[in-house]
């Protein structure tokens, strides 16, 4: 199984550094919103349908549209739940979603998280799956590229309070990235046999004399914007490991593609933006070292197996087999799981509930590092740029000299943005889940006893605040208690930290840009590399090693010992 | 009441453009994917269906149940079925150390023995549930040791129908010729096995 692991991760990275030059290419003049001259009379006409002037925002006034869409976002999607028991488009006639329920999933489809409480195909009408779920899809995505946009023109401009408008960005990513991108992959899914059908079930007489439900609906549509805008909300409740979803393994590959393709071609508009495509490839450099020895390790485990199952099977060789189809195989189940982790998308082709324990570890912290390798549609570059910030910071204090990065001065205000940004998450992933083990509510909903129990509530709450919304699903958690706790963690862990971010792109903008200087660190170098991702892996590393040793660790070690 | 006075110069820009993208990307961009899909893909959109006698017998991506000595039988499912429910796809999600995932393995393991006259291991899919519990294959060797059981059951040739098997085999990229990591479709094998 490792040999097929090597081979599709080495051909997964060659294709997708050959996608990172043109999709940088094609976003860099959305980032520095500036629209080529050929579209530029189809700009102002689309602009003037949509009812929207292009005017200079500071980030003050940045923060406050994003904000006020998304709770928008949030009410409407809300509302569309609770009464689309009375709505057309409704074949399996879906009855209106709980209340907590549907407040979830609101926020979860809002801040790009795309958690699911509930299951696609029992609780959602067609009709909420498209104007709700999938308009969310597309929407979330595209505010986070457009935020991920502020902060590269924070480094971009100079002295200057003028951050873009967010409505005029969000209208353009929808439109010429997202939208054209999404009918592509929507249409090569469908031919490999991914549904676009309004019917809700199909039954079937079987070869055998018995009957079957088929279940169906507008999955094709959905599925190419939930794995490009990185949100992984999947139609059915099995999400990718579906075969309506994800039906063979070049769709499974394509799929894996998509969830990386824009977060890649980000780094690269980046260099574009700031004027030096190297410091582009260093963000893309470090981003892919840290996932390559992740999803090796991640396949590693999983190539190890389950003892006790090892101890009964024929063929130990093909890996760990619970809860993974056998068109992937353990190879393709991991690489996916690392994609998906690593990217703050949360579509599984797997269960990761029954992923070995290290392997689902390495799950859960590829998402503890804060969903930096690669990371979510434009949140994953703007925490990158974080981080890098921190690095420099450090090596700033190294060699005692104010710290610079592109030009500008690192000082006191950015680096408060910077610690809130980093202390965020982890704040409410061991706070969530402290609360959760210490409360009969939290406790209650839980499927498997001991070490895993508590994994189960870890990786529930790393999911929340870091927007993966990927799961370890035997945890219960359409309930009251899970619905309202991890719905807050949503909010908080996308909007908690896109605000700072906006602020730090403010103060950025308004500062002057210093000629590079002979002693100044370059940023773009082997060196920068390797400290940008000794940062991650340091803060990642320091600030969960305590409660992933009482988790996963504690049932590696006990499950290999045999007990 | 205040903050939302303060924020109602982006009122109007976001609850018309929240309106447009709901109809572009809501009705539209759906609407588009099906007609095209339909059109291009008609089969593949509407769920992949294999007829027999003109009838839908199953979809060539989903797994059936098939019991009794003259079928195939696919891997096991942590779907429940209850009538009058739509039923939920989903895996097992039981953990690696939990016991119940041992109990059933051994169950699995003690019916394959029974059905398939067989002594010590049996191949790992058909002791683990799949991710989505609709898994249409088994592995290449699954199929093959239950050649010899439907064989018998409908009075055919052993060989021939384990090199029927054999051809039907999928062998996944980077296999590197690896038997273990080749699968068969079993409503596949089982249309085979009806058709004369």
């Amino acid at each position: 199984m490792l040999t097929a692991f090597f081979w599709l991760l080495a051909l997964f990275m060659a294709v997708l550094t050959l996608s990172v030059r043109p999709m940088g290419a094609w976003l860099a003049p959305l980032a520095s919103g500036q629209v080529p001259a050929r579209l530029a009379e189809f700009d102002r006409a689309l602009l003037r349908l949509m009812g929207v002037r292009d005017t200079a925002m500071d980030w003050r006034e940045y923060a406050r549209a994003v904000l006020l869409f998304s709770l928008l976002g949030a009410l409407l999607l809300y509302v569309l739940q609770r009464v689309q028991g009375w709505l057309p488009l409704n074949p399996g006639q879906r009855g209106a979603v709980t209340a907590d329920s549907a407040f979830n999933t609101a926020v979860s489809f809002v801040s790009n998280t795309n958690w699911q409480g509930y299951a696609g195909e029992a609780s959602m009408s067609h009709l909420t799956q498209m104007l709700g779920l999938t308009v969310q899809n597309f929407l979330s995505a595209a505010t986070g590229i457009a935020v991920a946009c502020v902060l590269m023109r924070g480094f971009a401009r100079r002295e200057t309070s003028n951050l873009g408008n967010f409505w005029a960005d969000l209208t353009r990513i929808s439109v010429y990235l997202l939208a054209p991108l999404s009918l592509l992959l929507a249409l090569v899914l469908a031919s490999q046999g991914v549904v676009q059908s309004w019917a809700a079930t199909l039954p079937v007489a079987t070869l055998a004399g018995g009957e079957q439900t088929l279940t169906l609906g507008p999955v094709a549509s959905q599925e190419a914007i939930k794995l490009l805008g990185t949100n992984g909300g999947g139609f059915f409740n099995a999400n990718s490991a579906h075969p309506f979803e994800n039906p063979n393994e070049l769709s499974n590959f394509l799929q894996m593609l998509a969830i990386f393709l824009i977060p890649a071609g980000l780094c690269h508009a980046f260099g574009r933006v700031v004027g030096d495509r190297r410091q582009g490839w260093a963000l893309y450099g470090a981003m892919a070292l840290l996932f390559v020895l992740a999803a090796s390790a991640l396949a590693l485990a999983e190539a190890q197996g389950n003892p006790l199952l090892n101890a009964l099977s024929a063929d130990a060789s093909v890996g760990s087999l619970e809860g993974k189809e056998l068109r992937f195989g353990a190879a393709g189940s991991s690489l996916f799981a690392a994609v998906t982790t690593a990217a703050s998308c949360g579509a599984v082709n797997a269960m990761h509930d029954s992923l070995t324990p290290l392997g689902g570890m390495l799950a859960m912290w590829l998402m503890q590092l804060g969903e930096v390798v690669f990371g979510g549609v434009g949140s994953g570059l703007y925490g990158m740029l974080v981080f890098a910030v921190l690095a420099v910071f450090v090596a700033g204090l190294m060699v005692g000299r104010t710290p610079e990065y592109l030009g500008k001065k690192i000082e006191a205000f950015e680096m408060k943005m910077v610690a809130l940004v980093i202390l965020l998450s982890p704040a409410l992933v061991l706070l969530g889940s402290a609360l959760a083990v210490v409360s009969q509510a939290g406790l209650a909903g839980l499927a498997n006893g001991g070490a895993h129990g508590f994994s189960e509530v870890l990786y529930a709450f790393s999911s929340a605040a870091n927007n993966n919304g990927s799961a370890f699903a035997g945890l219960s958690a359409n309930t009251p208690f899970y619905n309202g706790l991890l719905g807050a963690a949503m909010w908080l862990g996308r909007f908690g930290v896109i605000v700072p971010v906006l602020a730090l792109a403010g103060a950025l903008a308004a500062k002057k840009t210093l000629p590079p200087s002979a002693g100044a660190m370059p940023t773009h170098g082997g060196l920068f590399i390797g400290l940008l991702s000794g940062a991650v892996l340091m803060v990642g590393a320091l600030t969960y090693l305590p409660a992933l040793a009482l988790g996963p660790m504690a049932e590696h070690l006990a499950l290999w010992a045999g007990r | 009441m205040i903050s939302t006075l303060r924020l109602s110069p982006a009122l109007a820009p976001g609850l018309r453009l929240l309106g447009l993208f709901t109809l572009l990307l809501g009705l539209l961009y759906p609407l588009l994917v099906y007609g095209l899909a339909n059109a291009l893909w008609p089969w593949q959109a509407q769920g992949s269906l294999w007829l027999r006698h003109g009838q839908p017998v199953g979809s060539a991506l989903i797994g059936q149940s098939f019991a009794g000595p003259q079928w195939f039988h696919g891997r096991p499912s942590a779907i429940s079925v209850e009538p009058g429910q739509t039923p939920v796809s989903t895996g097992s999600n039981l953990g690696p150390s939990q016991p119940q995932l041992l109990t059933q393995a051994h169950e699995r393991l003690a019916a394959w023995r029974a059905s398939e006259q067989q002594a010590g291991p049996a191949p790992q899919d058909m002791l683990t549930a799949s991710a989505s519990g609709l898994d249409p294959h088994i592995s290449l060797a699954a199929a093959l040791v239950q050649v010899a059981r439907v064989a018998q059951a409908r009075g055919l040739d052993a060989a021939q129908l384990a090199a029927q098997v054999r051809a039907q085999a999928a062998h996944p990229w980077f296999s590197d010729g690896q038997a273990a990591l080749a699968r068969v479709n079993v409503l596949q094998l089982n249309l085979l096995l009806e058709t004369p």
